[in-house]
C-alpha cells in the first residue's frame, strides 16, 4: 500500500521537474528572441559554424598546398577567385573557409579549459571558507594580475607552436575572471536555508557543491562562456599575428601576419588584410552580443543596464 | 578585453577580503600593500618557473639548436649559472633581480636593465598619450549615451564601442596605414607608414617635435579607438546603475535643472569605476603596446618583446615580462587606494 503511493509520488515529482525545468527554457527562449542583436548575433555564429563544419565540401583542402595553387601571386579578386589570392597564389576564400575551423575550434576549447579551471577554483574558494578557500582566492588574485598578453608570448615560446599549446596557453591566463565571479555567486549561495537543510540531513561537501552549488551558479558559467570565447577568439588572432600559432595551420590570425609580412598594406593588396578582420569582427561581436542577451535572460536585474 | 572583467572585479572583491572587521584608511593601506608585495613574490616565482624549469633544458631551447658541440653547451650553461642546482639558480636570480640586474641581452650584448630603460620613453609617450584621449572620449560618450538611453546617439556609440571592442586593435592600425599613411584611392598618404622620427630631422628641435607628432598621431589614434570602447561600456553602465537612486530623485524634487542632477551628481558618483579601469589600464602599458608597436614599428618596449621573440632573446623577454608583471602590479596598488580613497565603502 505504501509502495505504491510513494512511486507514483515520484515519479509525478521528477516530471513535474522535468516539466518546469522545460517551462524555463521556454521561457528564456522566449526573451532571448525578443533581443534583436542576440538573434542577430546567433544567426551569424549559425553560419560562421556552418561555413566551418562544411569546409572540405565548399573548399577542397588542395585549395590549402602551396604546390598546388592554380592563382598567380596577390592576384585582385575576380570570377576565379572571388577574394584573390595571397602570396604564394592560394585562394583568399579557401583559406577564409579553412581558418575559421581553427579559430572556432581555438576559442570553443580554450574556453572550456577556462571555464572548468574557473568554476571548479571558483567553487572551491568560495564554499571553504577556511585556508583552502583564502589560498584559492589568493592564486586567483595573482593570476589575474599577470599581465596576459606577455605571459601567453612567453608561454607559446616555451611550450613551443602548436595548437594545443595555444588552447592551454588561453586557457590557463582567462580562468580568473570566471573564477571570481563564481566565487562571489557561491559566496551568496551558500548562506541560503536550502543548504543548511542539506547539510543537516547529512550532505558532504562534495555532494552540497554538486548537487546544490553548481545548478545554480551553472546559468552564470553559461553567459560568461560566449564572453571568453570572444576573448579567446581575439587572443588566438593575436598570437597567430604574432608568430605565436601553429605553422602547419591557417587560421585568421597566421593570414594576416602572412599579410603584414609581404607587405599587402604597401602593394594596396586589400583583399588579404580586410576579409580576415572583418571575419574575427563578426564572430567576436556576435559572440559579445549572444552574451549579453544571455546575461539578461539569466539576470533579469540587469535588464534596465542596456 | 581581460581589463573589463577585472575592473568589475577590482572594488568587489576589495571588501571580501575582510569581511567582518572594520578597520581604518591606514589598515586598508597596509593591507593592500602587504597584498601587492605577495603578488610581487609570485610573479618571480612565475617568471623563474617559465623560464628555467618549463623549457626542460634552457640551453637546448634557449639555443634553439645554436650550440652544436657539448663544450659549447657546457660554457653557455656556466655563463648562465644553468649548472647550478635549482634552488641555488634560484637564490642568484632573486638577488640579480631585485637589485636590477637582469641579465645580458643574446641580441644586443648589452645589460637588459639599460635596454628597457632606454626603450621605455616611446611607450609611455605613445600609451600615456592614447590613455588621455580614450578616458576623455570615453567618458563623455558614455555619459552621453547613459543620460538619453535608447537614444539614436545611444545606439550609434553603443554600436560603434561593441565593435571597436570585438576588434583587434592591430588590425585596425594595419587598415589606417594602408588608408592614411600609404594612401588608397583618393586619399593621399600623408602619414608616415612607422618609426618614430625621419631620419633627417633633428628630433631635438621644435621641426623635430612636430616630425615625431606626424610619427606618433596613427598608432595614438588606434590605441585611442582600441582604449575608447572600454571606457564608454563601463562609463555607460555604471551611469546607468546610478539613474534609478534615491537620491537622483531628491536632486530633482530640490529644483536642480538636469545638467546639474546630471554633474554634481550622478557622474561623480558613476566615475568611480571608471577611474579603477584607467588606473589599472595604465598597467597594461607593454600589453597594449605589444602590437601596435609591432605594426608601426614604434621602438619601445612592446617591439623590444616582439624582436626577442625570434633570436629568442631569453633574457630581454624576461625583463620585459617582469617590467610589465611589475607595472600591473603597482597600478592594482594605485587602482586600489584610489578607490579607497574616493569610496569609503569598501574600506573594510
Amino acid at each position: 500500500m505504501t509502495t505504491s503511493t510513494t512511486v507514483p509520488a515520484q515519479i509525478s515529482a521528477r516530471a513535474l521537474a522535468r516539466r518546469r525545468r522545460r517551462e524555463a527554457w521556454r521561457r528564456g527562449w522566449a526573451t532571448f528572441r525578443q533581443h534583436r542583436s542576440g538573434m542577430i548575433g546567433l544567426g551569424i555564429l549559425f553560419v560562421f559554424v556552418g561555413v566551418a563544419l562544411l569546409a572540405p565540401v565548399i573548399a577542397p583542402s588542395e585549395g590549402l598546398s602551396v604546390t598546388r595553387a592554380t592563382g598567380g601571386v596577390l592576384e585582385a579578386p575576380s570570377g576565379e577567385f572571388w577574394l584573390g589570392t595571397d602570396d604564394k597564389g592560394r585562394s583568399v576564400l579557401t583559406l577564409l573557409i579553412w581558418g575559421s575551423r581553427i579559430s572556432l575550434f581555438v576559442g570553443l576549447a580554450a574556453t572550456l579549459l577556462s571555464m572548468v579551471l574557473g568554476t571548479l577554483i571558483g567553487l572551491m574558494s568560495g564554499y571553504f571558507s577556511g585556508w583552502t578557500g583564502a589560498i584559492l582566492f589568493r592564486l586567483t588574485e595573482w593570476f589575474l594580475v599577470i599581465p596576459f598578453l606577455p605571459l601567453a608570448i612567453v608561454m607559446a615560446t616555451t611550450l613551443g607552436r602548436s595548437l594545443i599549446n595555444i588552447v592551454i596557453v588561453i586557457g590557463v591566463t582567462s580562468w580568473p575572471g570566471t573564477a571570481l565571479l563564481i566565487r562571489a555567486q557561491t559566496l551568496t549561495i551558500r548562506e541560503r536555508p536550502y543548504i543548511e537543510r542539506a547539510k543537516v540531513l547529512g550532505a558532504g561537501s562534495g555532494h552540497q557543491m554538486r548537487r546544490h552549488i553548481l545548478p545554480n551558479v551553472m546559468p552564470m558559467v553559461f553567459a560568461n562562456t560566449t564572453l571568453t570565447v570572444a576573448i579567446a577568439i581575439l587572443t588566438e588572432t593575436t598570437l597567430s599575428f604574432l608568430g605565436l600559432g601553429d605553422p602547419t595551420r591557417v587560421s585568421w590570425g597566421s593570414m594576416l601576419d602572412a599579410a603584414f609580412g609581404v607587405g599587402a598594406i604597401t602593394t594596396g593588396s586589400w583583399w588579404f588584410i580586410v576579409p580576415p578582420g572583418v571575419c574575427v569582427v563578426l564572430v567576436v561581436l556576435s559572440f559579445t552580443l549572444v552574451g549579453q542577451a544571455l546575461e539578461e535572460v539569466l539576470n533579469p536585474r540587469l535588464g534596465a543596464r542596456r | 578585453m581581460t581589463v573589463l572583467t577585472q575592473a568589475d572585479a577590482g572594488p568587489g572583491h576589495a571588501g571580501e577580503l575582510a569581511p567582518a572587521r572594520q578597520g581604518t584608511f591606514g589598515r586598508y593601506v597596509l593591507s593592500r600593500c602587504l597584498g601587492a608585495l605577495g603578488s610581487l613574490a609570485f610573479m618571480l616565482v612565475v617568471s623563474f618557473f617559465l623560464f628555467r624549469v618549463m623549457p626542460g633544458d634552457p640551453a637546448k631551447t634557449l639555443g634553439r639548436g645554436r650550440f652544436s658541440t657539448p663544450e659549447q653547451l657546457e660554457e653557455f650553461n656556466k655563463a648562465y649559472g644553468l649548472d647550478q642546482p635549482l634552488p641555488q639558480q634560484f637564490v642568484t636570480f632573486l638577488k640579480n633581480t631585485l637589485t636590477g640586474d637582469f641579465g645580458i641581452s643574446l641580441r644586443y650584448r648589452v645589460p637588459v636593465s639599460d635596454l628597457i630603460l632606454d626603450r621605455m620613453w616611446p611607450t609611455i609617450l605613445l600609451v600615456g598619450l592614447s590613455t588621455i584621449f580614450a578616458t576623455v572620449i570615453g567618458v563623455w560618450l558614455g555619459i552621453r549615451g547613459a543620460w538619453n538611453r535608447g537614444g539614436k546617439f545611444d545606439n550609434f556609440s553603443t554600436g560603434t564601442s561593441l565593435t571597436l571592442y570585438a576588434m583587434p586593435e592591430w588590425w585596425l592600425g594595419l587598415l589606417l596605414i594602408a588608408a592614411f599613411a600609404v594612401g588608397f584611392g583618393p586619399i593621399p598618404g600623408y602619414f608616415p607608414t612607422g618609426g618614430l622620427h625621419s631620419i633627417d630631422v633633428d628630433p631635438n628641435s621644435v621641426a623635430g617635435w612636430f616630425d615625431t607628432a606626424r610619427h606618433l598621431t596613427l598608432p595614438v589614434v588606434t590605441l585611442t579607438l582600441a582604449y575608447l570602447a572600454d571606457y564608454a561600456l563601463i562609463m555607460r553602465s555604471s551611469l546607468l546603475d546610478e539613474l534609478g537612486e534615491d537620491y537622483l530623485t531628491t536632486a530633482r524634487a530640490k529644483g536642480l535643472r538636469d545638467v546639474q542632477v546630471r554633474n554634481r551628481h550622478a557622474v561623480r558618483n558613476a566615475l568611480l569605476p571608471t577611474t579603477t579601469l584607467v588606473a589599472l589600464n595604465i598597467g597594461f602599458v607593454v600589453s597594449g603596446a605589444i602590437t601596435i608597436e609591432t605594426v608601426f614599428s614604434i621602438p619601445g618596449l612592446g617591439l623590444l618583446a616582439t624582436e626577442a621573440l625570434s633570436v629568442p632573446d631569453y633574457w630581454v623577454l624576461q625583463g620585459t615580462f617582469l617590467v610589465a608583471s611589475a607595472g600591473v602590479i603597482l597600478a592594482n596598488l594605485v587602482a586600489n587606494l584610489l578607490y579607497g580613497l574616493l569610496d569609503p565603502r569598501v574600506r573594510t
